[in-house]
């Protein structure tokens, strides 16, 4: 039994790849912020996404893929704000790296560089699943890009000091065209300002307080809890009296209750990408944001 | 805002010098200049309340504007139109830090409670079910018939210093006796991908072993859990886990265990030590499934192991396999997801049974699915198996002696959950681990509050 043992460890260790070489090994735990690691370290990081596009963040479970990856990892570039509290703990704790865990710099936690909306005043379960800490869906408003990218190059500078430079510049060249993107972006969306809308879940507050829309009600009672039919009722009653444009999802959420509003209310459902790979038009942080206003724009019609 | 006021208080200050020449031309000149001064003096007087007023209310503008930037982040009106002052400004919204809290609790542990409540329906009596075959640990059988409320469990988990944390469960049984699951301490900071832990716990050998029974995905243990590890092996004593620096999940893990914990000693505690050696791999097969496979074994020592009043003197051996696969569509186990296990056990038992030198090969196997096929419902089915070699001389007619029946059952559950925290099932099992077949239905409901718990593979 040893000898199959050791013999078995000898050949998987033979099979498994040696990770290439960074100066940073970036564990991402949602692809927006993987894509900014890119962004600031360029050819200095090795970016692993240990979620994609249209898988709910919320969700995961700790795979053993996620455990090797986390292992390796200099850094680990999360939302933060318990997003991922069910299992990036779990993770960092199984995987053996004191290196990404609670307290060490090695958890850059996009949410601290950026000022939460929705802090509840008090949390219980019997309210849904609330994030104590505030609504920690910040990559729906691409100004938080700003502020996250400015505390990512210097925790990146913190950890890998002899790049600091490069991290620095990056940062910079990244501010400049990131406040381009912004300007026309903004024009673009200048006719969805002001409009009505219903969200299947609370993602989207940053989104909405960018463009300056108005989430008239929720398709979920609570936050994290489905829909019952009777919910789905006052649904209706309340969008009879306050009409809404269009529903708006993520592409990981489970699109019937909206389906369910579309064929009573006649309400088209905008189903957004919510971060890169959620929908095929967004394949990079740039491209996320000029699908998201393309297809809001579909929804008024335009 | 200074100058404006200064120069109306010079002016006054002057004209007040020049209103009091020391020869007056006369009495009225004096009073109309008087009257003129004071104009003057109440028309500027009105100017700096004015100017005041309008700088308070300013002043009260960006107060307001910055609370209001303060609570929407950055207001959707003239601030939002130009995302250049919004980038500028954005590092002024970081979050303060939070304040110091007095509160001497933050410190305490994470308190994590479940519940558990069965109702169980069955042809013949539960609770001691006996398994052809087998010399069996402590409190392997299901639930007795009626109202139980199962084991409630209390566990603390926390942060010791940097360098360790530490957990505890205590579970409380039916009649209330309380017992320690899990009491250890964990290192945190170790380098290279190294963890110990010393203490009481659970074994990390197979795959349902170091679950706590409110995370497993029926009602009870599989029949070779039951059958080889008195449902489960916890013990007292020390483990080390190495995860292996490549991109393939690679862990190694090592256990030297007192042998307080069936198989080594059961009963009455008198085992003399346990060893354990596991190591698993696994991975993503695509986005929608992945997999993780185990090896363990198993060497304990017994000293009149005592089961039932059987004595047992002598070493088990036993390996495990075992293989999980995992499916949700697209990665997002929310709405459907389907989990398999497959467990095989080998066990050999060599030495004397009641005094009778005598040496036993077991088998078994389980295999189980829970597919959810919508949000809150599962649907799941089990099938476990045992076989043992026959016995002949003393042991014939003991607890060794399977009679020539291979024990198996078969378990249907239906599931619905609440939440992630509330869990209620309807599970029926067909049960054959002995020549008296019984029919079980178990109705059970799981709670869990606290720290939200972990997604586990």
């Amino acid at each position: 039994m040893k000898q199959i043992l050791f013999a078995a460890a000898v050949g998987l260790a033979a099979i498994a790849a040696t990770p290439a070489h960074a100066d940073l090994n970036v564990f991402a735990c949602e692809p927006e912020w993987g894509a900014l690691a890119t962004e600031i370290g360029g050819d200095h990081v090795d970016v692993y996404n240990a979620t994609v596009g249209g898988q709910d963040p919320h969700q995961v479970q700790a795979r053993p893929s996620l455990i090797s990856r986390a292992r390796t990892a200099n850094v680990a570039v999360c939302t933060g704000a318990e997003l991922e509290v069910a299992w990036l703990p779990l993770i960092a704790q199984q995987s053996g790296n004191r290196r990404i865990v609670a307290g060490q710099p090695g958890l850059f936690e996009a949410t601290s560089a950026v000022r939460l909306l929705e802090r509840p005043a008090s949390v219980d379960r019997s309210q849904g699943d609330l994030h104590a800490g505030g609504n920690p869906h910040i990559q729906t408003d691409p100004r938080n890009m700003i502020p996250v990218s400015r505390a990512m190059a210097q925790r990146f500078a913190q950890l890998d000091a002899a790049n600091a430079q490069t991290y620095q510049t990056r940062q910079a060249d990244f501010e400049r065209r990131w406040n381009a993107a912004l300007t026309r972006w903004q024009q673009r969306a200048a006719p969805l300002r002001g409009v009505s809308i219903a969200v299947q879940h609370h993602s989207w507050p940053y989104m909405l307080n960018w463009l300056g829309m108005t989430e008239v009600v929720a398709l979920e009672p609570r936050p994290g809890v489905p829909a019952s039919a009777g919910y789905l009722a006052q649904v209706l009653q309340t969008l009879n009296t306050r009409p809404v444009r269009f529903v708006i999802r993520a592409a990981y959420e489970d699109p019937r209750s909206g389906d369910f509003i579309n064929q009573r209310a006649h309400v088209p459902a905008v189903t957004l990408p919510f971060t890169i790979g959620g929908t095929p038009g967004a394949t990079n942080l740039f491209t996320l944001y000029d699908d998201t206003i393309t297809r809001l724009l579909a929804g008024l019609g335009q | 805002m200074h100058p404006k006021p200064f120069a109306a208080a010079a002016l006054i200050a002057g004209a007040a010098l020049l209103s009091t020449p020391a020869y007056a031309q006369s009495s009225d000149d004096i009073a109309a200049l008087r009257r003129d001064m004071e104009t003057l003096r109440q028309d500027y007087q009105s100017r700096i309340t004015d100017l005041e007023a309008r700088l308070a209310a300013a002043e009260a503008e960006a107060a307001a504007a910055h609370a209001a930037a303060d609570a929407l982040q950055a207001a959707n009106t003239s601030t939002a139109d130009d995302p250049i002052q919004v980038a500028e400004q954005a590092p002024a919204d970081i979050a303060p830090p939070a304040p110091v809290s007095t509160n001497p609790n933050i410190y305490n542990p994470g308190i994590s409670v479940a519940l558990n409540g069965f109702y169980t329906a069955a042809r013949n009596e539960t609770g001691e079910e006996t398994i052809a075959g087998f010399a069996l640990g402590d409190e392997t059988g299901r639930p007795s018939r009626g109202f139980s409320a199962g084991e409630t469990e209390l566990s603390f988990a926390a942060n010791i210093d940097p360098f360790l944390a530490g957990f505890m469960a205590f579970s409380l049984g039916n009649e209330g006796e309380a017992e320690v699951e899990e009491a250890y301490i964990r290192t945190t900071a170790l380098p290279g991908g190294l963890t110990l832990k010393a203490g009481r716990f659970l074994s990390g050998i197979g795959y349902l072993n170091e679950r706590h029974a409110h995370d497993w995905s029926f009602s009870d243990a599989p029949l070779p859990y039951r059958a080889f590890l008195g449902n489960q092996l916890g013990d007292v004593g020390l483990q080390a886990r190495w995860i292996a620096p490549t991109n393939q999940y690679l862990e190694f893990g090592a256990e030297a265990l007192q042998g307080e914990g069936f198989p080594a000693a059961g009963s009455d505690n008198n085992g003399v030590g346990t060893y354990t050696l596991f190591a698993r791999t696994g991975s993503d097969i695509n986005l929608s499934s992945s997999y993780l496979a185990s090896i363990s074994y198993l060497h304990s020592s017994a000293q009149d192991r005592d089961s039932n009043g059987d004595l047992f003197t002598g070493d088990t051996d036993l390996g495990i396999l075992s293989l999980v696969y995992k499916w949700a569509p697209g990665g997002n186990p929310l709405v459907r997801n389907l989990t398999l296990v497959g467990e095989y056990f080998h066990g050999t038992d060599d030495g004397a049974f009641n005094g009778a030198p005598f040496q036993q090969a077991h088998d078994g196997w389980y295999a189980q699915g829970v597919y959810q096929f919508m949000p809150q419902w599962s649907v799941g089915l089990r099938y476990s198996a045992l076989h043992s070699e026959s016995v002949d001389g003393a042991l014939l007619g003991s607890v060794l002696d399977d009679g020539g029946h291979d024990p198996f059952d078969i378990t249907a559950l239906l599931e619905y959950d609440t939440s992630e925290f509330g869990r209620f099932r309807v599970q029926y099992a067909r049960d054959e681990s002995n020549t008296d077949p019984n029919d079980v239905l178990t109705l059970q409901y799981t709670v869990i509050y606290g720290p939200h718990g972990a997604h586990r593979y």
